[in-house]
């Protein structure tokens, strides 16, 4: 090879100035694959084993085998963005279906092909209302009660097109109707709420909200997941204008909070979206087709008029939550939706009949999770849990949260008498 | 002549294969534990048994093209074959914990984050390395955002443009834009490289940073890239480094070494994690001691035998919602690992020479030289037929008319996966297409799972889903 290009020496074709090459060693030993398996298993061993009642926005439902076995195909794996459609059909199809999916659930009329979680799809939402909305203002509301983290990075989106970010209140876990109508005004282009909520709440006024947000040409957008949405009344139904979440309760597991950004859109707003976007169009043999579609939205050709700088996405995440879908149909789908509020609701009678401890804190339908109150600081009960091989939230000085999801009965009973024994 | 032919049952005079809702679709009454105002009335989706499913799947995944299937030279994409043992790793069960678990109880996860914090910026030449951005543009985004609270920190809130070449990825001027800041475009001088007078005239008091890809877009490297990191510094701005093409200098030369102060590592490029049609991949960024104190919040940091999460004192914040794309960059430690100081050199080494053995084995004009790992060649040829094409001599193009300043651009990147026979046939593929009719060209492609695809009716139809197939 060296001999048809010309040179002796690999080295010949690197064209780098002396004073910037490097010589030294980086250090970095090289193992085989036995060796390399072996020491990730030895570290990742160091995690303690413990039941997790944790969730706040990652959740642990079950993924069927065969979701791991289809996605793990090496054509699906190891190719890249279908930017050569004819050969890239199949996984076309596949985001195809997944818009399509989400647009059940949602009501919304476009859906993309993933935003990377629901924090930075919150902040493209932001955004997006910002160029659709006429408001005077480009004001951001945001629940009181919306985890810091997500919080963070939606204070990043919004920061290059200075869109303050302010809170309105809630009440009982729910929005306060009353507060948030004071914290409006022409200026708010975007009011965020959430259902279930960051406290596991189901938001009881998503219908209000719409018509509050209508009055004052404010985009609605609504935080929540494609299982939730499986039960709860259809958001494009009451006013709901974007729907934004973690699309990954189905088809990831837990994954140290790797997730996969639900966006999904009014279709007056498709120009304006975010994202790949899969459309149908018809081939030389006059077939129905897939192609990515509108990519002058995107990046490599609007350039820094692009709707977003989004490039790589979370599409094989996506594909795994379609299968997923597919797989539990809509009565599966309903199922894990009803454990989803059964088990929370008779976790939380449970935890409630425990002397020092009140829950739910709030009076309310929750969803996979919810607060508790505890008399004695809350810090030391979840030590003193930990203690026993059970990881909770601490939201305060004396509030716990719980989440049921993947946990099961016989682990959710041990854990009831732990922290009758730790509050004792 | 060598021709592939995809799969290419065909279901029935419309269809290559059927849709899952109209393979089997089901309402159900919803009828569950909430109040009727809370919850929809019925639900209908798609409901498919595990064998259809097996079909429906296996079926579309044999309609995708993938490294596995066949070369994969897209210029800048760094589509080089990734390792099935790294799909091993990333599904010990071990390392799938919830992101909210307190330290002392993941010293595993963090112990392997720590550690490819420190060979990145090993790797870099940078102090400091976060592993949160999600992706190569969340990684630019991360690094507009610490060039940001920087100046902003030291009282310089004028500094409201960033400079990019005319050859930069797109993302550059998308993430510098979205950062809040005016984009300066500067033209490429004639050798392909910065232009420095241009440059010195783009730079100001008002300058934030140059973003700046090495090797560039066009495989060639920025000679003068001390010269540039000078002016850039002297102006009191940043200087950013695009790690799309860190692939060509891997053990050789390194971006910290050449004065650049924040860059992003893309791993599903450069560490072989898999692209899975689009993602995820990670885009972590690494910064010089400056700037270390500005990353997002966490840090993964070791405090004697303990690792920890810290928080910078002047951190931007997050910029993901928990610590990143984590099972990717399991994968990359494991790529790491296993190629170690010497592989890391040798896969540089083998990624250029690949390259240029291609470029030297085209009929086709390359009007740039010298080229690292990448080149862009001109066929005078319409770029995408080109590209359909080639389809037909079953391999996938490079990327097309990209960058702009050469026409009908064809940017190809064949990694350092590729042997001789496949770099010969991939050649093939590209001098056969240059002797065929234009004709030819524009009826591509015959042998792929479709014929060409209309991209017009597509945007002008707007069909996003089957219900909008459905209102047809």
């Amino acid at each position: 090879m060296l001999e048809s290009i010309g040179v002796d020496d690999v080295e010949a074709l690197f064209d780098i100035p002396e004073k910037v090459r490097y010589d030294g060693e980086l250090g970095i030993e090289a193992r085989d694959e036995p060796t390399i398996k072996a020491e990730i298993a030895s570290m990742l061993g160091r995690n303690e084993d413990m039941v997790e009642l944790l969730g706040r926005g990652h959740y642990d439902h079950y993924v069927p085998s065969v979701v791991d076995q289809l996605s793990g195909r090496s054509e699906f794996l190891t190719s890249y963005t279908q930017y050569q459609a004819e050969v890239t059909q199949g996984f076309l199809q596949a985001l195809f279906e997944f818009q399509s999916m989400l647009r059940e659930l949602t009501g919304l009329g476009v859906v993309n092909c993933s935003m990377y979680d629901a924090p930075s799809a919150i902040g493209e939402a932001a955004t997006l209302a910002s160029r659709v909305r006429e408001t005077s203002g480009n004001r951001v509301l945001v629940p009181d009660i919306l985890q810091d983290k997500r919080r963070d990075v939606i204070e990043n989106y919004v920061a290059g097109p200075e869109m303050p970010v302010d809170t309105y209140p809630t009440e009982d876990g729910n929005v306060d109707l009353d507060g948030l109508r004071s914290a409006m005004d022409e200026d708010v282009v975007m009011v965020y709420v959430e259902s279930p909520t960051a406290r596991g709440t189901i938001e009881e006024h998503v219908a209000e909200v719409g018509e509050l947000t209508d009055e004052f040409d404010a985009m609605f957008t609504l935080g929540s997941d494609p299982i939730a949405l499986a039960m709860l009344e259809e958001p494009a139904a009451h006013g709901v204008d974007t729907v934004v979440g973690e699309a990954d309760v189905l088809g990831l597991p837990t994954s140290y909070g790797m997730g996969t950004g639900l966006f999904a859109t009014k279709k007056d707003y498709v120009r304006q979206v975010p994202g790949r976007l899969v459309g149908v169009s018809e081939d030389s043999n006059e077939k129905r087709s897939f192609t990515l579609t509108l990519q002058t939205r995107e990046q490599h050709i609007r350039r820094e008029r692009a709707t977003s700088n989004i490039c790589t996405n979370q599409a094989w995440v996506a594909l795994r939550i379609a299968m997923h879908m597919a797989l539990l149909g809509p009565s599966g789908m309903l199922e894990l939706a009803t454990e989803s509020v059964e088990r929370a609701a008779d976790l939380a009678e449970r935890v409630d009949e425990i002397d020092g401890i009140e829950a739910p804190v709030h009076d309310r339908h929750h969803f996979r999770e919810f607060v508790a109150r505890t008399e004695a600081p809350a810090g030391q009960i979840a030590d003193d849990l930990g203690e026993e091989g059970f990881a909770v939230h601490v939201l305060g000085e004396n509030e716990l949260q719980f989440c049921v999801t993947g946990v099961s009965d016989d682990e959710l009973d041990e854990f009831v008498s732990t922290l009758s024994e730790v509050t004792a | 002549m060598t021709r592939f032919e995809q799969a290419r049952y065909i279901q029935d005079e419309e269809r290559y294969e059927p849709l899952l809702s109209e393979k089997d679709s089901t309402t159900v009454d919803v009828d569950g534990p909430l109040p009727d105002d809370l919850t929809r009335d019925d639900l209908t989706m798609p409901e498919i048994s595990e064998p259809e499913l097996a079909r429906h799947y296996t079926r579309l995944s044999e309609m995708t093209y993938g490294v596995d299937n066949g070369p994969y030279p897209l210029g800048s994409c760094t589509m080089k074959y990734n390792p099935s043992f790294t799909e091993d790793v990333a599904a010990d069960p071990s390392g799938f914990v919830h992101p909210d678990r307190p330290d002392e109880t993941v010293q595993g996860n963090l112990e392997l984050m720590y550690t490819l914090q420190r060979y990145l910026a090993k790797i870099g030449g940078m102090e400091a390395v976060t592993l949160q951005p999600p992706a190569g543009a969340a990684g630019e985004f991360t690094g507009i955002m610490i060039t940001r609270a920087y100046h902003e920190y030291h009282g310089e809130d004028q500094r409201d443009e960033v400079i990019v070449p005319d050859t930069a990825h797109g993302t550059n001027f998308a993430s510098a834009a979205m950062g809040g800041y005016e984009v300066i475009e500067i033209p490429s001088s004639d050798d392909g490289r910065v232009h420095l007078d241009a440059l010195e005239d783009a730079l100001s008091e008002n300058t934030a940073a140059l973003m700046l890809t090495n090797p560039n877009t066009l495989g060639l490297f920025e000679k003068d890239i001390v010269e540039v990191a000078d002016m850039i510094h002297d102006a009191g701005a940043l200087l950013y480094y695009d790690g799309a093409n860190l692939n060509a200098l891997l053990g050789r030369a390194r971006p910290g070494d050449m004065g650049f102060d924040i860059m992003h590592y893309n791993v599903h490029k450069t560490f072989a994690t898999p692209h899975g049609g689009g993602g995820p991949g990670a885009g972590p960024v690494g910064v010089c001691s400056d700037l270390a104190e500005f990353l997002p919040n966490p840090q993964v940091c070791k405090d004697g035998d303990e690792y920890t999460t810290c928080e910078p004192e002047h951190t931007i914040g997050k910029v993901h919602g928990f610590q990143g794309n984590w099972l990717v960059l399991i994968k990359a430690f494991a790529y790491i690992a296993r190629l170690g100081d010497e592989g890391l050199r040798d896969t540089g080494a083998k990624a250029v020479l690949n390259a240029n053995y291609l470029g030297e084995q085209l009929d086709i004009d390359i009007p740039f030289r010298p080229f690292h790992h990448e080149f862009v060649a001109s066929g005078d040829r319409d770029a995408t037929d080109f590209a359909k094409r080639m389809l037909d001599y079953g391999v996938h193009p490079p990327t097309t008319k990209f960058p702009h300043i050469v026409k009908d651009a064809l940017m190809t990147e064949p990694t350092e996966s590729e042997n001789r026979h496949s770099l010969d046939r991939l050649a093939s593929a590209f001098n056969d297409v240059m002797g065929d009719s234009d004709e030819e060209l524009a009826g591509a492609p015959n042998y792929a799972s479709a014929g060409r695809v209309d991209q017009t009716k597509a945007a002008k139809d707007l069909i996003l889903s089957w219900q909008d197939l459905d209102a047809e």
